[in-house]
């Protein structure tokens, strides 16, 4: 862990906000604190919005919850449907489902990687990467990449409507659906709906691959810049299926240590918190996963793109593993870890999504009517887990006998990569920031390495009731007169 | 003696009615939409959420409870009483805590289709934010009072038709509230069966089956392709 989380004697320091972070999703916000020679002794991301899904859930019949927990985001609410209905799914009474309600939901999930992806790649983060990230602030947007670059600007825009149109023919809705209930969905999938996706599948898998060269082009061009901007090691987490692949909808917890060493593997998720552990810390409304075998200290890790391209050991789809396997290549026999690489890992993900999606539609189960698993018995307790665009996402629920929710524990993906985020931009600070002039230029920078995670911060506040707060009296002259404080770590 | 046609004028149009009908009554049935949320015409007319307020003869009333009567002018479809019924909707909107994206009743539910047709754009009024019990005692159906507008279809019917007088509002003003008639006040202590009427009435999401939410895929929904003002004949599933 860096030692720029805290610094000495903040008093005596210069403090300077980037308030807000642009170009995520949520509200959050970055302080630096410098001494007169502009070295940097603190820096951190904050997250200054708050939620509160768990506690406002507890009540709700369970059936409910997968439709309103999705709420807390418009970027991936399918994956919150998606991870709520996997635990319900058991709650009820279902431990299969039907091929084509499993299917259905795959294609759903699929769907979403596609356009949260794009959404993210093209008009969040491309500005930086295709104008520079010191270009002139005003047109550092996704008007200025559609002014300089019109047909990568349409790429992204249609990508991310082909995801939508996936979502909207398996939910009901582009956004905030309801097409995943209890033991299977509610909606099929028409010959007519599949058909108008399939012929856009060539297309779509053109654009992504093009974005996944792009991205490699970038960093064989600078390779210095691109590789090592923000690199620090730290540990990785994703799902693999039984077979040791990507499985970005069901699998098994996989953890591997900065040198790609096993720390656990095919962990059932359902006993996440036998591996995991959270920490909460004052100055911020996000908790602070670890890995509970390494401790709070050297326990975090990273999730997301760039963590499931190396913690699987390959990615079934032909295209999208060949961009893999490229990447890869990159480590020299080691893991990747330099921030920008997750915009490379993230669009192979997209490329992956699209050929899944094309594997989906060719699959006549896709079209098929029967959408309702048998019942079997009720339980009181369930945990359902998928792989988020932006990472590991956990939903646990506890239900009473009367159907009512009694309790819910979110580890949201942007969650677990807290303290990854803010030793990225801690390692950014140190490598470009310290001792310089501050300009608007190299902030930015600090802002590239916290897009690169994609985060949301909105959906990863949620930690009432144990918000961490401490109060200081200061006389005219910073002395402490008093303090008083709750809930510190 | 003179033959005078049972007609009235309503906002212009000729509506034949029979002689004891209410005007909201004829007026549904020659396929002419006054917006309502107490009415039920298997039920005697409450006259109390105020919605199908109309103007007879220069005088305002509520429709489900004034007799048709021949020659009547009456006014339904006009932004004053339209304005009026917004603010009605508006208030009833804060009044209870109405959360339609995470509600099951979405697209099915006959407050929310009302505040869509009449084009309420937000609340208006602050929210009261009342805490409200939820009710889930029962192996079949959940009562949630946070969705009850107190419109006292489900204590006609359970009266009415049922014969077991299961539920009755208490309080008065904004402390008014659905009870249940049993002896601990919950639902699953009363006599209140799944195959009762009171177990089909409720137009908001204030009474539901257990384990039954979303079934319909959004689009096959009640009110998902035409305004309830235009599709008001259709039975409502539940």
């Amino acid at each position: 862990m860096s030692a720029l989380e805290t610094a000495e004697r903040p008093e005596t320091l210069r403090r300077i906000a980037i308030d807000p972070v642009t170009r995520v999703e949520g509200h959050g916000k970055v302080t630096l604190l410098l001494d007169a020679d502009n070295r940097i002794h603190q820096v951190r991301l904050h997250i200054v919005e708050f939620r509160g899904f768990e506690i406002f859930i507890e009540g709700r019949p369970y059936w409910e919850v997968p439709v309103a927990v999705q709420r807390l985001c418009g970027i991936c609410p399918v994956s919150h449907h998606l991870a709520a209905v996997k635990a319900m799914d058991l709650i009820a009474g279902y431990s299969t489902l039907t091929p084509t309600a499993e299917k259905l939901r795959r294609l759903m999930h699929y769907g979403q990687m596609v356009q949260s992806h794009a959404v993210h790649f093209f008009h969040l983060a491309s500005p930086d990467l295709l104008l520079g990230f010191d270009s002139e602030p005003t047109r550092r947007n996704i008007v200025g990449v559609a002014t300089d670059h019109p047909e990568i600007a349409t790429q992204g825009v249609l990508l991310r409507k082909f995801g939508q149109e996936v979502i909207r023919m398996t939910a009901g809705k582009r956004v905030h659906g309801t097409g995943a209930i209890p033991g299977g969905v509610n909606k099929t999938l028409t010959v007519e709906e599949r058909d108008t996706l399939r012929r856009d599948i060539p297309k779509m898998t053109e654009w992504a691959r093009g974005a996944v060269k792009m991205l490699e082009k970038l960093h064989l061009t600078n390779p210095n810049f691109y590789n090592r901007f923000g690199e620090f090691p730290s540990n990785m987490m994703g799902f693999v299926n039984s077979a040791g692949e990507m499985d970005l909808y069901h699998g098994g917890l996989r953890a591997r240590d900065a040198k790609g060493a096993e720390i656990f593997d095919h962990v059932d998720y359902s006993k996440y918190n036998e591996v995991l552990q959270e920490e909460v810390k004052s100055w911020s409304y996000m908790k602070f996963p670890h890995i509970k075998s390494l401790g709070a200290e050297n326990g975090w890790y990273k999730v997301g793109p760039l963590a499931r391209v190396q913690v699987c050991d390959r990615i079934p789809s032909e295209l999208a593993e060949a961009e893999r396997q490229n990447l890869i290549a990159m480590g020299e026999g080691k893991p990747v870890h330099g921030t920008l690489f997750f915009h490379w890992a993230r669009m192979i993900e997209a490329l992956h999504a699209v050929e899944v999606v094309g594997q989906l539609l060719d699959d006549p189960d896709i079209i098929g009517t029967d959408l309702m698993s048998d019942k079997g018995d009720r339980r009181e307790e369930a945990v359902g887990v998928i792989e988020a665009p932006r990472g590991t996402l956990f939903h646990h629920y506890r239900v009473g006998e009367d159907d009512l929710v009694k309790y819910c524990n979110l580890i949201v993906s942007t969650t677990n990569n807290n303290q990854a985020m803010n030793e990225a931009i801690r390692t950014v600070a140190t490598q470009y920031l310290t001792g310089r002039e501050i300009t608007e230029g190299l902030l930015n920078h600090i802002e590239v390495a916290i897009r690169a995670y994609d985060p949301c911060l909105s959906c990863a506040t949620h930690a009432i009731g144990q918000m961490p707060l401490q109060v200081e009296l200061l006389d005219a002259d910073g002395a402490l007169v008093h303090r008083a404080s709750k809930n510190m770590g | 003696m003179t033959d005078i046609p049972n007609t009235f004028n309503l906002d212009g149009e000729p509506i034949r009615f029979e002689p004891g009908e209410t005007i909201l009554q004829a007026a549904l049935k020659a396929g002419h939409f006054i917006p309502h949320l107490c009415f039920s015409p298997e039920f005697k007319p409450h006259g109390s959420c105020k919605l199908c307020i109309v103007v007879v003869n220069n005088r305002t009333g509520s429709s489900c409870a004034m007799k048709a009567l021949p020659g009547l002018e009456v006014q339904s479809d006009t932004p004053d009483l339209n304005h009026r019924r917004r603010t009605l909707l508006q208030m009833l909107f804060v009044e209870g805590n109405h959360f339609c994206p995470g509600c099951e009743k979405s697209g099915n539910c006959k407050l929310q289709a009302l505040a869509y047709d009449l084009e309420m754009f937000n609340d208006h009024f602050t929210h009261f934010f009342q805490p409200r019990e939820v009710d889930a005692s029962h192996p079949d159906f959940f009562l949630d009072r946070n969705r009850c507008i107190n419109c006292e279809l489900c204590v006609r019917a359970s009266r009415d038709v049922d014969g077991k007088d299961v539920f009755g509002l208490a309080g008065r003003g904004r402390n008014s509230h659905l009870v249940v008639n049993s002896p601990s006040g919950k639902l699953g202590d009363s006599t209140f069966a799944k195959g009762d009427k009171a177990a089909e009435v409720c137009p908001v999401g204030a009474l539901l089956p257990k384990g039954q939410g979303f079934k319909k895929p959004i689009g096959a929904r009640l009110y998902d392709n035409a305004p309830i003002s235009q599709s008001f004949g259709v039975k409502e599933e539940v």
